[in-house]
């Protein structure tokens, strides 16, 4: 381990750095929400901290509710292969379909 | 000048024959010169129809070029030359022929003026463009590709009994406005959405591009959505329809991104989302959206594209694509990791990067014309395709836990590639006059005023402020190996299973019913060969001689009496 090379974050403290200074950019935009004069044109804008509020609480709910989807949409990896591959492969030549996919693998690259 | 009338695709089909013949250094500069001189060509052809015949009785014009489809030209010239760049290393001449033919084909379609010719270079698209997913060589891409040929054939099939509606209804096939009155103008919007990947009709794209190989994506993700766009930006402006689709088409694919753990699906899915911002400014229909549609359709070629090269590099080097597997890869992969980040800037629309002012334009129309809920909805798809596209990618790839993998950069063409892609989406971003000049309308918009600049500020540095939250919170859904079932199972595994469940009854019923009718049948033929089986019935095999010579003296008695009357 002592001979591995540290790389920018692998220190913690600069994981740290990046947040803060992205903390510190919202804080900022916040506050210019009263320094700029900006001509709406939806009443919506004229509340305070409209765009900040609708982009955080957008993206927790979008989480939420794709975490949530997981429960019912998720299956197992090959949850198609099992039954498209058998298809195609008693169709073709089962054993030359099993050759093909163990020699190429199923994440080859393209030459 | 004869020359003007070349048709923009006829360089690249011969392109494409002469990668067939060609190989190594000589085919690595024959064509990467083909999208140059070509696009030369373009640039001094003016607008006009070019090229036209008579067919039957119809009037075709197979080059005609005006602002819209010179928009679309220009754009597949650039994607054209950044992926044939991007794929010099490869030396599969499957992929380099259909490559060039793919792209010739999307430059025949957007310059087609008529239904006929269009419906030509529309299959073509898809034939083409198939070898691209299959040159991956698993049975993966091999299932993945048939599915992807049969949706883009039936689009095919439809525009084309489109077409021949259209034409019995308006005698001619000039391909123009055509609106959703008549059954014509309603088969051809079908066929269109299929190819631009509508709600429903939208899982060929998730599933097959995905399969395709490293650099049969960054084809697959330029052209054949772009033309679809073109089609419904000619056809149906200003359609009210497209506006709802559209909205739909932003909102749910980033739901099934967050989830997603193949990170090219992922792209594939936000590809959808892109997409959706487009048909919504079509929608709409006033100058302001229809130029942010076409523009934002132009950048997202190029930073889609990056994308796609991003991400195919990490795929080539690694040999892995799921964000399972990744992490880490900045330490050894430093400027892939910046070209990408510059791809997700762009997606996300960062201020000075090239999405932010193509994208500002169809919310400022949507909001313009009174769609509010619709400019929500935008709103919240902006801010999750930074979540998804911007933050994910490059987070899960490069960033995120260490995966131990260490790979150095990419080859240096596909990182000139990307390169070149990356300084494109910048130049467009801090200098979007040059764009603008292109569009079909001049509408003086200008996207760099400080109410947009801080309101897309804002909300993209909050959405970043609410991944930091959600992952320190450990709430942040993690990467897992899985399949996320989308649309594609209904006929992947619902309506196989219901067929198979179908026909099972169907044959064992058939079956049952057969035997049945058979064993009557036995039944009754055995019940009358016993009955018959006794000697002198109606129907036996033998008689005896007795009942002979008693009919002998019956015939010989009616004689008998015969006479008598007589």
């Amino acid at each position: 381990m002592k001979n591995e090379k540290k790389y920018l974050f692998d220190d913690p403290k600069n994981v740290k750095r990046v947040l803060h200074i992205l903390y510190g950019c919202c804080a900022l935009l916040l506050i210019l929400d009263f320094v700029i004069h900006r001509h709406v044109m939806h009443s919506w804008e004229n509340l305070w901290g409209f765009y900040p509020l609708y982009g955080f609480v957008g993206c927790v709910i979008l989480v939420v509710v794709a975490t949530w989807m997981r429960t019912f949409l998720m299956r197992d990896e090959d949850y198609y292969e099992n039954t498209e591959m058998n298809n195609s492969a008693n169709t073709n030549n089962e054993k030359l379909a099993n050759k093909l996919t163990s020699e190429t693998g199923d994440h080859h690259v393209d030459d | 000048m004869w020359m003007i009338e070349i048709p923009a695709f006829v360089p690249f089909f011969i392109g494409a024959l002469i990668a067939a013949f060609t190989r190594g250094v000589l085919r690595n500069a024959l064509m990467i010169a083909v999208p140059i001189i070509s696009a030369l060509h373009l640039w001094m052809v003016p607008e006009g129809i070019h090229l036209q015949f008579a067919f039957l009785d119809y009037q075709l014009s197979p080059y005609r070029v005006d602002k819209l489809s010179l928009m679309f030209g220009y754009v597949f010239h650039i994607a054209a030359f950044i992926a044939i760049i991007y794929s010099l290393h490869v030396k599969d001449t499957v992929q380099q022929v259909s490559a060039m033919l793919y792209a010739g084909s999307g430059l025949g379609a957007v310059f087609a003026g008529d239904l006929l010719t269009l419906f030509v270079f529309w299959e073509l698209l898809a034939f083409t463009s198939v070898f691209l997913i299959w040159a991956r060589r698993t049975q993966r891409s091999y299932v993945a590709g048939m599915r992807y040929l049969i949706v883009q054939v039936l689009s095919g099939v439809i525009l084309l009994a489109g077409a021949l509606f259209y034409a019995a209804e308006n005698g001619t096939l000039a391909f123009g406005y055509i609106g959703l009155d008549s059954i014509a103008g309603w088969l051809i919007f079908i066929a269109f959405g299929i190819k631009c990947a509508f709600p429903i009709a939208h899982n060929w794209l998730t599933d097959a591009y995905p399969e395709a190989t490293v650099t049969g994506t960054v084809f697959l993700s330029a052209f054949t959505t772009k033309v679809a766009v073109y089609a419904l930006a000619r056809a149906y402006p200003g359609t009210e329809l497209l506006v709802y689709i559209g909205a739909a088409m932003t909102c749910f694919p980033i739901f099934f991104a967050v989830i997603e753990n193949d990170l090219r699906r992922v792209l594939a899915y936000s590809l959808i989302n892109q997409v959706g911002f487009m048909v919504v400014g079509i929608g709409i229909g006033t100058t302001l959206a229809l130029n942010g549609a076409v523009s934002h359709a132009f950048n997202d070629v190029i930073f889609k594209g990056l994308l796609f090269m991003s991400m195919g590099a990490v795929l080539h080097m690694t040999g892995k694509i799921n964000g399972s597997d990744l992490g880490g890869l900045y330490k050894t992969m430093p400027k892939t990791t910046i070209l990408c980040i510059i791809g997700a800037a762009s997606i996300s629309a960062f201020p000075l990067f090239s999405g932010f002012v193509s994208k500002s334009m169809v919310m400022s129309a949507a909001l313009e014309e009174g769609y509010d809920w619709i400019w929500l909805m935008l709103l919240f798809a902006s801010a999750g395709v930074f979540h998804h596209a911007g933050i994910k990618i490059p987070y899960f790839a490069f960033f995120a836990h260490d995966s131990g993998i260490r790979v150095s950069d990419p080859p240096k063409n596909m990182l000139f590639a990307m390169a070149i892609a990356a300084g494109l989406c910048m130049a467009i971003g801090i200098y979007p006059s040059a764009l603008y000049s292109l569009l079909p309308y001049d509408t003086g918009y200008n996207p760099y005023d400080a109410t947009h600049v801080l309101a897309q500020t804002q909300l993209l540095f909050f959405s970043a402020l609410a991944f930091v939250w959600l992952n320190l919170r450990g709430k942040y859904p993690p990467e897992l190996r899985s399949t996320n079932l989308d649309f594609d199972w209904v006929y992947r595994r619902a309506m196989p299973r219901v067929l198979q469940s179908m026909f099972n009854t169907i044959w064992k019923t058939d079956g049952i019913v057969r035997d049945k009718i058979k064993a009557k049948l036995n039944f009754s033929s055995n019940y009358f060969a016993e009955k018959n089986n006794r000697v002198s019935g109606l129907l036996s095999k033998s008689n005896p001689l007795g009942s002979m010579a008693m009919w002998v003296a019956v015939v010989l008695a009616v004689y008998l009496f015969l006479s008598f009357i007589k």
